[in-house]
């Protein structure tokens, strides 16, 4: 089902994202604080490249990461077929890096 | 014969080639009985049709493993009040992940097979002229294949891995450890052969650590570190910058 | 039969799957509803308000959660396959859980 490479792949996106999540749970609990509100969330990335960069990265570790782990959920649990299963894992790569640019775009620069 | 004529019930997973169904046999207990004999005294006593492997009785062949109330066992040095307390009955099955060719006893060629298929056999590198290689005690890769040595090829691994279960091609537990003592034996020549065997779809990255075969493997060996071992192997053998040294 | 799987490994194991799914599957949400951002601020807020319910409060501390113990979880199991150290695993992933009930509770105090 998986091999090295893919793999590898898992456990660097892995790595990388340690830091990562870290931040956004600090960052989330000092965020809740007070209820969400836009204004908030726009205030801290709006225009930072800084922000961009750390929740760009982390959607495209975070899609690559998800999509290969879904591949082989998808594979021993529900579907036995590893081309439907690398299919529906692309396309949830997709979904998730095009989704999460979007989003990153969105809260940076309007 | 102890001295009460108690007995123990016993349902037994039965197969003959065509249907499965279950037969139930009251089993008198004895003192110190292990499962293996309670099969035994069905097949006796009860049901001379019941098929069932055993050899050595000692827990040195590997031949008489089963599952024992859902758990993979060896049944000669699984003692019957070990697993069953007070008046619960036992159940008996044949090991999973492994098609039963009658009764408990199930085909293990594909098992085997893997080994094969994960090179899980030694290469030599010398002929009987060259001198014989010297390795201390604490050669550290001889102290990390220590670990790994003493298999019985029972097959409890290989059962009590789920994600065998899941992956018809998975290598498997046992075969994956065979590799790993492999791959710290210094006289061995078919490292990368090797590596690249287990690297494949039915490789040791498939292993999802849940521990089934650590957990179960009668002779204490720790195969989920084994493969452990070999992720690590395998990842510094594809890193640019890696040796292939663990 | 499934007695096999009452090990603290095997449950390690399933939690690990189940929050990682969760987590997949709740992204594109999240990514949505950031993406609103597109159409302005107050298109942005009028979905963050949702977040007042106390279920969507809920979901968002089970998401938190979620988060801590695929995080901790996951250390767990780098220290398994990538290093030489050979702490005990279950202690490990009973620590990890602890850890991150901690976690969520910390941010459910924050949240309230």
């Amino acid at each position: 089902m998986i091999n090295a490479r893919l793999y590898l792949m898992q456990r660097l996106t892995a790595i990388a994202m340690l830091p990562l999540i870290i931040t956004h749970l600090v960052v989330m609990i000092y965020a809740i604080n007070g209820g969400l509100s836009a204004e908030e969330i726009l205030g801290r990335t709006q225009g930072s490249i800084g922000w961009a960069v750390f929740y760009g990265s982390f959607v495209l570790f975070a899609a690559i990461h998800g999509a290969i782990g879904f591949r082989t959920i998808l594979y021993e649990w529900f579907v036995p077929n590893i081309t439907v299963c690398s299919v529906a894992s692309i396309a949830l790569l997709v979904i998730l890096s095009g989704l999460g640019l979007r989003a990153v775009y969105a809260v940076t620069w309007l | 014969m102890n001295s009460n004529a108690k007995t123990l019930t016993v349902t037994v997973d039965r197969f003959d080639g065509d249907t499965h169904y279950q037969t139930t046999h009251e089993v008198p207990t004895r003192d110190n009985q292990t499962v293996l004999d309670v099969v035994t005294w069905i097949q006796q006593h009860d049901d001379p049709t019941l098929a069932y492997r055993f050899a050595c009785r000692v827990g040195m062949c590997g031949s008489c493993a089963m599952n024992v109330n859902g758990e993979p066992k060896w049944s000669c040095r699984t003692h019957v009040s070990k697993v069953v307390s007070g008046d619960a009955s036992l159940s008996i099955a044949p090991l999973r992940n492994m098609p039963v060719l009658r009764d408990l006893s199930v085909d293990m060629s594909e098992f085997f097979d893997k080994w094969t298929q994960a090179v899980g056999y030694f290469v030599p590198t010398k002929t009987k002229d060259d001198p014989l290689s010297e390795i201390t005690s604490d050669d550290r890769a001889r102290a990390k294949a220590n670990q790994s040595i003493e298999c019985i090829n029972c097959g409890i691994c290989y059962s009590a891995c789920d994600v065998v279960a899941a992956n018809d091609a998975y290598l498997g537990p046992a075969a994956l450890n065979r590799a790993w003592t492999l791959m710290n034996d210094e006289r061995d020549g078919a490292r990368q052969t090797r590596l690249d065997a287990v690297s494949g779809d039915a490789g040791c990255h498939n292993c999802h650590s849940q521990h089934g075969c650590s957990t179960y493997c009668p002779n204490l060996l720790a195969p989920a570190s084994s493969i452990a071992g070999l992720k690590r192997q395998t990842l510094m053998n594809l890193l640019p910058w890696g040796p292939s040294d663990d | 039969m499934m007695k096999h799987r009452s090990h603290p490994l095997w449950k390690a194991f399933l939690l690990h799957r189940i929050s990682g799914l969760a987590l997949a599957l709740f992204l594109p949400i999240h990514f949505v509803i950031l993406g609103l951002a597109l159409e302005g601020a107050s298109a942005l807020n009028t979905a963050l308000a949702f977040s007042d319910l106390p279920f969507v409060k809920a979901a968002e501390v089970g998401l938190i959660l979620l988060l801590a113990i695929h995080l901790l979880g996951g250390i767990r199991i780098l220290i398994l396959e990538l290093t030489h150290l050979s702490w005990d695993q279950q202690m490990l992933s009973r620590s990890a859980f602890g850890l991150s009930a901690i976690i969520a509770t910390i941010f459910l105090w924050s949240a309230l």
